[in-house]
């Protein structure tokens, strides 16, 4: 409305220092990284040639501009390597989302329907292991899933195995790391929605003759999807982007493209290519960010 | 199931076994750094062992020093800019380059942190900042700005809104029914933004990882450094220090809340 | 001179016109209430009032001077939010102070005009608690006792009985009335309760799709609507449309479609156009089961219509009457219970002769 206005003026002035800062630390450096990802890679400090001196003026302009290269992204693009492990990542994050969204909304409907007073207390409940250290929740896996670890000394014992089970450095491990760390984000925006559903929807349905199972295919779950994309995208995209877990947790014949910028930057010293990874896979995530940003607006607009 | 409103078996089943997937781990995790034995497989009875060896880690220590200190130094500063920037952004109507504003706000919240990292170590680098306390402040700061945002303005836009204009209506300039009415009604919020932002700091490997400089590691870049070599009963006994740390944080600032009134959620209805 | 003026105010949101060519003047010490369905634009108007919107054409003078650009709290004028809007962090006694220390008002002051204010709307000895702590009543004495603390020249109340159930609304309306009448306060009401701006105020204006359609005293407003919609907003009310056939001794003969020929009394300021409404209140239909009694039929002519009943609902001091005229058409009809036993109650199905007379009619242009 028009005559919040006179508030408006003064509140709008707090955007400056925030604005600033955010492009200063955060537009400006994506600026680097794609001047970067298009300059050649040099045995040097930093590793990579300069694109253009400004001290030399207009003339270094044009011999930076014909020296820009997009030798980087062609490597990418050819190079096997790369394209697997980009393929990997989309391919571990679908994997995971659907395992995630699999568990994580039946608990997010338990809790739903907890009575008023239980739902804050078990929604602190899933959300105080996110609050203790990602790492340490990953570690905390390493000490159940290592070789002489507690998984394999209960598999022992019980006979369900004869020779301890190698779990690290497996698909599996990385699966279960990766779920493990990210079911709150799924489970939050999941209640979110369920919580905020008119139980007398629920009613009204069975009253009409739907049986459980039909109340819930019919009504509950159309109703929550808004809550399951928001949960599935903040899983995936994340998860796209990984690094310590499958660095952690999976085996090293096959990297997620984390892990190959990672690599490419800390061991390879090859700056830009690690540069133009980062560029690519930004623009792998731009669809499901741009989804993702809508989905906040409406949001938003619908708690005014 | 029976009434639609009542817990069925199957919901609480998931419901049990949900909350046991994720408090399992951290929990074994926490007996074993008590373990006197350095083998996994056997129980060697209770022991403070491997905190006494974590206290003499010099190394160890120093990163846990530097973490508190960044993590307390950029969760204020962000809490700072995250305040004013949820303000601008619930009470500010449109403004010019608004979209450009919540865009890059907000972008980190999503962005690998991979990507985040290596363009501020990229920024770092071209101007020729020194590496160490400042560069991951300021990368942390740019990280968690977004998440004291968000909580802080979801608070914002359930507050009613005509609280701001009863203040003015008594005599209030804008400026000041900010802070007679809106500052106190948000203080909660802020509060816990600040904390979210400080567990996150202290929480984060990569960002710090590019970012910061030789001799200054931070407690997580040591703790996965030491992870990457196997497992080691100290790592156990320094986690549960900081899981007990930030419990303490959670317990501290939930009573804190509750003491500054009970009134905060039942506001948002009136 | 008014104490306020409205002049043919405008106030756009996009394309919308929320409040679209207003003009009104209120009077110190009038009870003033403005009428009308949600989305009219009367809250609009109002916050225009209290400074939180500014009007796009149009002045709004108090006392004679502009105050368009007068912001909020620097206008003598205080209102009364729907909700109450009470400060969830102070306590009642701070939240009537509130406004006071904005004034920079001495410490000894503040409390004396506290104290004052706590009196004035029997609130003794809640003057600690936290506004949640309240019943729905209390916050609505305190958000009065916040608002009028400042002594403002105009009170402005939104809506500020809706939040109450019936009988609390009730009795509050009285003593809204009494403390405007003792502190000789001018005070705006906004609300879309017709029988609560009857109740409390001496004028009412009722507004329509951002226009003001009529100014008048609640007797006015029920019996000489200016229009259709007024008419049927305001109360209950039996239309008929039809064509003016002849018109002698201030009398109209109206043809029409439903009722037959109606003799209606002729409005002073007379009918333009040919095709109009004939409008009759319910409670002024009355029913028998032989029609009119002779001394009536003596004095004027009768309007008489037969008809079965289709509905009776008896609600206490009224019951009230659907009467299917053979026309097909439906003529509500109410009556008094002024007997405990009433034996000529009745009943469904039942043959019945509805009677008024010209001057329980009103003409409306459409």
């Amino acid at each position: 409305m028009s005559g919040r206005r006179i508030f408006a003026r003064p509140a709008r002035l707090g955007a400056i220092a925030p604005y600033l800062w955010m492009l200063l630390f955060f537009l400006v450096p994506f600026g680097f990284v794609l001047k970067i990802s298009l300059s050649q890679t040099a045995i040097a400090q930093p590793p990579y040639l300069p694109v253009f001196d400004l001290t030399q003026g207009a003339a270094a302009f044009k011999t930076a501009l014909t020296a820009l290269s997009l030798d980087n992204f062609r490597l990418l693009v050819s190079d096997n390597l790369y394209v697997f492990s980009y393929l990997r990542s989309l391919v571990v994050a679908v994997v995971a989302t659907a395992i995630l969204l699999v568990i994580g909304y039946p608990i997010a409907y338990g809790i739903a329907r907890l009575p008023p007073r239980w739902q804050p207390i078990a929604m602190m409940l899933v959300i105080v292991p996110f609050w203790t250290s990602f790492l340490i929740r990953i570690y905390a896996w390493i000490n159940i899933l290592q070789h002489d670890g507690l998984l394999n000394q209960m598999l022992l014992s019980l006979h369900l195995v004869s020779v301890p089970v190698v779990w690290l450095s497996s698909d599996s491990a990385m699966y279960l790391g990766i779920v493990y760390s990210y079911l709150p984000f799924m489970i939050l925006p999941l209640f979110a929605t369920l919580a905020k559903m008119e139980p007398a929807l629920e009613e009204a349905a069975s009253d009409l003759g739907a049986p459980p199972l039909k109340v819930f295919w019919l009504i509950t779950f159309p109703l929550s999807l808004p809550g399951v994309a928001a949960g599935v995208l903040l899983c995936f995209i994340p998860i796209v982007g990984e690094f310590v877990i499958p660095d952690l947790l999976a085996g090293s014949n096959s990297l997620m493209i984390g892990q190959t910028l990672w690599l490419e930057f800390f061991t390879n010293k090859d700056w830009p290519v690690a540069s133009a990874a980062a560029i690519v896979l930004l623009l792998l995530l731009v669809a499901p960010l741009v989804v993702y940003d809508r989905l906040q607006r409406a949001q938003l607009e619908g708690a005014r | 199931m029976n009434g639609p409103r009542g817990l069925s078996p199957f919901n609480v089943a998931s419901l049990a076994l949900g909350l046991a997937f994720l408090y399992l781990p951290i929990v074994i995790l926490m007996i074993y750094s008590f373990n006197a034995s350095r083998l996994v497989t056997v129980w060697g009875g209770w022991s403070l062992r491997w905190y006494q060896e974590f206290f003499q880690d010099r190394a160890m220590i120093e990163a846990g020093w530097m973490s508190l200190r960044v993590g307390a130094t950029s969760a204020t500063i962000a809490t700072l800019l995250g305040t004013l920037a949820a303000v601008a952004l619930s009470r500010g109507e449109g403004f010019k380059g608004r979209t450009l504003f919540s865009g890059m706000l907000y972008a980190p919240l999503v962005m690998p942190e991979v990507i985040t990292g290596l363009s501020l170590l990229l920024l770092f680098v071209a101007v020729n900042a020194e590496r160490g306390f400042w560069t991951v402040t300021i990368a942390h700061t740019t990280l968690t700005m977004c998440f004291v945002a968000v909580v802080v303005q979801s608070r914002l836009t359930s507050l009613d809104r005509s609280l701001e204009e009863a203040a003015m209506d008594l005599g209030c300039s804008p400026a000041r029914a900010f802070l007679a009415v809106t500052l106190p009604l948000i203080a909660p919020a802020i509060a816990a933004g600040w904390m979210l932002a400080f567990t996150l700091s202290l929480d984060d490997l990569v960002i710090a990882s590019f970012t910061t400089g030789p001799g200054s590691a931070t407690l997580p870049i040591r703790i996965y450094s030491e992870v990457r070599l196997g497992v080691k009963p100290e790592i156990n006994a320094i986690c549960t220090l900081v899981i007990a740390l930030i419990s303490m944080v959670i317990v501290v600032a939930s009573l804190a809340t509750k003491l500054s009134g009970a009134q905060r959620e039942t506001a948002a209805p009136l | 001179m008014p104490l306020l003026r409205i002049e043919r105010v405008v106030k756009r949101f996009g394309t919308f016109r929320a409040v679209d060519g207003v003009s009104l003047d209120i009077h110190a010490g009038e009870f003033f209430a403005l009428l009308g369905p949600s989305g009219c634009g009367k809250t609009t108007l109002l916050r225009m009032l209290a400074g939180f919107e500014g009007p796009d054409e149009g002045r709004i003078l108090l006392n004679g001077k502009d105050i368009a650009n007068v912001l909020p709290h620097e206008r003598p004028v205080n209102m009364m939010f729907q909700n109450y809007a009470l400060f969830p962090h102070l306590s009642v006694r701070d939240n009537i102070a509130f406004g006071l220390k904005r004034a920079g008002m001495a410490r000894s002051e503040i409390d004396a005009r506290v104290a004052e204010m706590v009196a004035l709307v029997k609130l003794e000895g809640l003057e600690k608690r936290k506004p949640d702590n309240l019943s729905g009543g209390q916050k609505q004495r305190v958000a009065l006792a916040r608002s009028l603390a400042r002594r403002p020249q105009m009170l402005l109340l939104d809506e500020p009985l809706a939040a109450l159930d019936k009988k609390l609304r009730e009795s509050t309306q009285f003593e809204l009335m009494e403390l405007q009448r003792r502190l000789g306060l001018t005070f705006v009401i906004v609300t879309h309760d017709q029988e609560e701006a009857m109740t409390v105020a001496g004028r009412i204006g009722v507004m329509d799709s951002g226009r003001l359609d009529q100014v008048a005293s609640p007797r006015e407003l029920y019996e000489a609507p200016h229009s259709r919609w007024i008419a049927e907003f305001v109360g209950d009310v039996n239309l008929f449309d039809g064509e003016i056939e002849a018109r002698e001794h201030h009398r109209l003969t109206i043809a029409t479609r439903d009722a037959g020929m109606l003799v209606v009394a002729e409005p002073r300021q007379g009918v333009r156009k040919t095709t109009v409404s004939v409008a009759i209140r319910p409670e002024k239909v009355k029913l028998s089961r032989l029609g009119p009694a002779p001394d009536a039929i003596a004095s004027q002519p009768i309007n008489r219509l037969e008809g079965i009943i289709t509905d009776v609902s008896y609600l206490g001091a009224l019951t009230t009457y659907k009467v299917r005229l053979d026309s097909g058409a439906i003529l509500r009809s109410s009556m008094a219970n002024t007997a405990r036993i009433d034996i000529d109650a009745y009943n469904l199905s039942q043959r019945v002769v509805a009677w008024f007379t010209p001057d329980d009619c009103l003409v409306l242009e459409q």
